[in-house]
């Protein structure tokens, strides 16, 4: 252990949500995109599912809307250090839009992209089982735009770039394929748990 | 294997990272050689780094601080240093209230501590002196611009370079002693006489986009995120394309 002269650290209480390496953000909700916020209206939002699938599909601000509704009630943890307790956010579970489009049993990764063009790539298995969503509700309010409103990713148990704002669609492929940040040298997966922020880590 | 689908990103070229990923992902002990003050509120701290493998203008590190229960603080930070083979670093810090790593830095640091650093991170804010760039960033937004700044004086670049800087008084602009004919700063609380108060506008934006080198530029945006909010937009509004606007916001 290296420790550093003079250094104590804030006061703090053990917390058993806090990933190693984070810090609790408390009422800050930090704002981390390289690219300009798109100016996007809910009529222009779409979302689209394809690659391995049987039957690809595209769904509008409406028809996205009449999917069973889904909430995620938790913990978020960005790469740069912070974390979020006790977060709140409304929409579908992407298991929902699986269910409509059928992934082929071949398809093992995703690659998620926004209406940016910025992409990143997942396991399939990350986004299946009640661990991700498409959301537009923080807080009971229309998600922000700087946020990735009108609508983003949510995939909470991984670092919240995987997470894309303004989110377009998503392709299901047999491989993984790195997306934005993962090839300008982040982790391929981002597990806040096991710390993997760098590719090496 | 499936087609290939992922789309090109629209807003970025491919990364610019100037070393191996297994370098960026090793923690290195860094000696602090010096401190130099800015302004009241912000230092630039000195670092002897003998393995650093170098970086480009505008990529940051992550620093981490341990305390002697095992408790760790890490943050990033801009590198506010150009690229050179002296094996050190420097980095200018704000003193942010209650900051626990900053804080640490501006009360307690003396030459001699010795602090750990990984990196040079990500290469999408980096830029290797290779396009006209125009750099807008506020406060200490403007640390990875003032190294682009460093790099094109050192390597005495000839492609054009540009910067606009948002500071609240004359008093709290970083590197102000540094600052050249390729900056123009905009002061949001008090300036000098003859000089205007007021946030950055698309009056101080237009001209600099009119005179469009040729490619065109490559903008930086580096601050805040309301000041990244507000910057960007109006970089877009004046007619910078928004594939070639790079977004630093201090989260």
């Amino acid at each position: 252990m290296n420790v550093t002269r003079g250094f104590s650290g804030r006061p703090r209480v053990h917390n058993p949500g806090l990933p190693p390496g984070q810090y609790d953000a408390r009422d800050d909700w930090p704002v981390l995109s390289a690219e300009v916020t798109p100016d996007l209206a809910p009529a222009d939002w779409s979302f689209r599912i394809d690659g391995l699938v049987e039957r690809p599909h595209t769904w509008d601000w409406d028809a996205a809307h009449a999917l069973p509704a889904s909430a995620y009630a938790g913990d978020i943890h960005c790469v740069t250090g912070w974390s979020k307790f006790g977060v709140r956010f409304s929409g579908v579970s992407l298991d929902a839009f699986f269910d409509v489009v059928r992934p082929h049993g071949s398809a093992t990764h995703a690659v998620a992209r926004s209406h940016t063009g910025y992409t990143t790539n997942l396991p399939l298995a990350d986004l299946t089982g009640g661990r991700a969503w498409i959301v537009w509700e923080y807080g009971g309010e229309p998600l922000p735009p700087e946020h990735g409103g009108p609508a983003r990713l949510l995939v909470p148990h991984l670092y919240f770039w995987k997470s894309a704002k303004w989110i377009a669609g998503i392709t299901l492929l047999d491989h993984d394929e790195p997306g934005f940040w993962e090839r300008n040298g982040y982790h391929a997966r981002g597990n806040p748990w096991e710390e993997q922020r760098y590719s090496g880590d | 294997m499936t087609e290939t689908t992922t789309p090109p990103t629209r807003f970025a070229v491919p990364g610019r990272i100037a070393v191996g990923h297994e370098t960026a992902a090793t923690w290195q002990t860094a000696t602090l050689t010096g401190i130099r003050r800015e302004t009241p509120r912000a230092a630039t701290f000195r670092l002897a780094v003998p393995e650093w493998a170098g970086h480009l203008p505008g990529q940051h590190l992550m620093l981490r601080l341990t305390a002697p229960d095992g408790y760790v603080a890490q943050r990033h930070y801009s590198i506010a240093s150009a690229p050179d083979d002296s094996g050190h670093i420097e980095l200018t810090l704000d003193r942010v209230p209650d900051g626990e790593v900053s804080g640490w830095f501006h009360t307690v640091a003396r030459p001699g501590d010795t602090v750990e650093v990984r990196g040079p991170l990500s290469g999408f804010f980096a830029w290797p002196g290779d396009r006209p760039a125009l750099l807008l960033g506020a406060g200490s937004g403007v640390v990875p611009l003032m190294s682009m700044v460093r790099h094109h004086r050192a390597r005495g670049l000839t492609v054009p370079l540009r910067m606009l800087v948002s500071a609240r008084s004359p008093e709290e602009l970083i590197y102000a002693a540094e600052l050249g004919a390729e900056t123009t700063p905009v002061f949001t609380r008090s300036a000098p006489p003859g000089v205007p108060v007021g946030r950055m506008t698309a009056a101080h934006v237009a001209p600099l986009l009119a005179e469009q080198p040729a490619h065109g530029w490559e903008a930086y945006v580096c601050g805040t995120n309301g000041f990244a909010e507000h910057a960007s937009r109006l970089l877009v509004a004046a007619g910078q394309p928004v594939d070639r606007i790079r977004i630093e916001r201090f989260g």
